[in-house]
């Protein structure tokens, strides 16, 4: 991996970039200069931490390391999902499980047919993959949820009026905002290679590695991603939606 | 046997006093109408009879046992309410008229439905009618006929006919009336004075209190 190196000064000459963002949002009047520049600084510091944190990491190479980026990834995914579910009782607890059965499960999965080893340099990135595409297919699913139940309430009503279990009020609900959570992965699984060249690949061949083994890797990516989003939204959304109901079988009111 | 026992039930979510220490008894086979200004509790207190609310105080029996013993699912397949603005679901009528075969298990019995289609003058044409094509009069009896494609114990109607045109009112009070003769135990709120008339009893709300309860 000999053939890129970004230089220090390389990389400042490309600060001209966010420059012309800038400059097209100070002439188009679109005002997001703020987020622009708070956007990449964040983005700098963020990296340059986790950069020399993941460095020390991988040359310590020790198992309860590896378990605590694996744990602090998984928490801080568990809390941008369950933002996403406002005020919901549960949303912290409920986005953690579903996202460390459906990490965990790709994760072992991956290690036990020997796809990748148990060491930081392989684990830590492919937590990051799975978590991060978690998190937002959770995210959506979450948001699909909330629409529908906000929507639809009087055919719930109806429906439970009617007789139905708190499953047959709302299965078709559910059954839609899992939909929503997974069509992203399932769409980018569709135009993967042609449309996009996702992140891994990329950054594999722009490191020099052949290009038909970084295919081998995004193949196994896309696979890992298209368990991970539909266990995490199936996980979240059953878990969700009984929220939306109150012990006597009534739809809450706050929501 | 009555049918409902209640004593003095309310409903004061938040220190509003939405239905205040209701005291009444509802025979088996009993036709009640229930009369009052709008605002007044009388919604909320179907609500309250059919488990879709649960009173914040009193006690509330049906068929002499509390209500909260009763499995809802069941209890409402039981005591089945009919909303003011019914809303229909799914794509089409037959929609509707399944779920009450989809959630007991069975499968769709298309000439049930055509019965019972045809009870309220509707053809079994409608069956594959989107619900979006029907008329306000319409969507009403379908609404009133889902609620009886098994028929309950007793039959909790608000306002159906408000707003009808005179025949679809006729079509829906001889349904009405044939459902009674059959002894199934009826509440309906009602302004509509030929329904007070074949009526067996009546009460009137005001304010969340019952007219003419003292206490
Ligand atoms: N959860 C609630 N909190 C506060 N007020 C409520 C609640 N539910 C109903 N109300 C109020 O109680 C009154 C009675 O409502 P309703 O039973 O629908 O009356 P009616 O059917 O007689 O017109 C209305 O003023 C309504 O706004
Ligand atoms: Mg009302």
């Amino acid at each position: 991996m000999t053939n890129l190196i970004v230089s220090p000064l390389a990389l400042s000459f490309a600060v001209t970039l966010v420059v012309i963002a800038l400059i097209i949002n100070w002439h188009e009047r679109i005002g997001l200069e703020k987020d622009i520049i708070v956007g990449v600084i964040r983005a700098v510091i963020q990296l340059t931490v986790v950069g020399y944190v993941l460095t020390y990491v991988i040359k310590l190479d020790r198992g309860w390391l590896t378990g605590g980026m694996v744990a602090i990834i998984l928490l801080n995914a568990a809390y941008n999902a369950g933002k996403r579910a406002n005020k919901m009782p549960h949303a912290f607890i409920i986005s953690g499980l579903a996202l460390l059965v459906a990490t965990g499960l790709t994760l072992c999965l991956l290690l036990v047919v020997g796809t990748i080893k148990f060491t930081p340099s392989q684990v830590v990135p492919i937590t990051g993959m799975i978590a991060s595409n978690a998190m937002i297919a959770i995210g959506l699913a979450y948001r699909s949820l909330a629409a529908s139940f906000h929507d639809q309430r009087q055919a719930i009503l109806e429906r439970l009026a009617l007789g139905a279990t708190m499953k047959q009020a709302a299965s078709k609900l559910v059954r839609q905002a899992i939909r929503m959570g997974m069509a992203p992965t399932i769409d980018s699984a569709k135009t993967v290679g042609l449309v996009s060249l996702p992140g891994m690949m990329s950054g594999l061949i722009f490191a020099g590695i052949n290009p038909t083994k970084a295919i081998m890797y995004q193949i196994m990516v896309t696979f890992m991603l298209l368990a991970a989003t539909s266990i995490g939204s199936v996980i979240a959304c059953y878990l969700m939606y009984p929220q939306y109901f109150n012990q006597d079988l009534q739809l809450n009111h706050e929501f | 046997m009555n049918v409902f026992e209640l004593e003095q039930v309310s409903y004061v979510p938040n220190d509003h006093h939405v239905l205040d220490e209701i005291i009444m008894t509802v025979p088996a086979g009993d036709y009640l109408t229930i009369t009052g200004p709008s605002g007044s509790g009388k919604s909320t207190l179907l609500r309250l009879l059919a488990s879709l609310l649960t009173p914040t105080s009193g006690q509330l029996n049906f068929m002499g046992q509390p209500q909260s013993s009763y499995d809802k699912p069941t209890y409402r397949k039981r005591v089945s309410y009919c909303f003011q603005q019914p809303t229909l679901f799914g794509e089409t009528v037959q929609d509707n008229l399944a779920f009450p075969f989809t959630i007991r298990g069975l499968p769709f019995d298309q000439l049930a439905a055509s019965a019972a289609l045809d009870k309220v003058d509707l053809t079994d044409r409608t069956l594959t009618q989107p619900i979006v094509e029907l008329s306000g009069g319409e969507k009403q009896r379908v609404a009133l006929i889902r609620n009886l494609m098994f028929p309950p114990e007793v039959l909790l109607l608000d306002e159906v006919t408000a707003g009808l045109d005179k025949e679809t009112k006729t079509i829906v009070h001889r349904l009405i009336d044939d459902y009674h003769r059959q002894q199934l135990t009826i509440l309906s709120v009602t302004h509509d004075d030929s329904e007070l008339a074949s009526a067996t009893n009546m009460i009137e709300i005001r304010d969340g209190r019952l007219e003419g309860q003292h206490d």
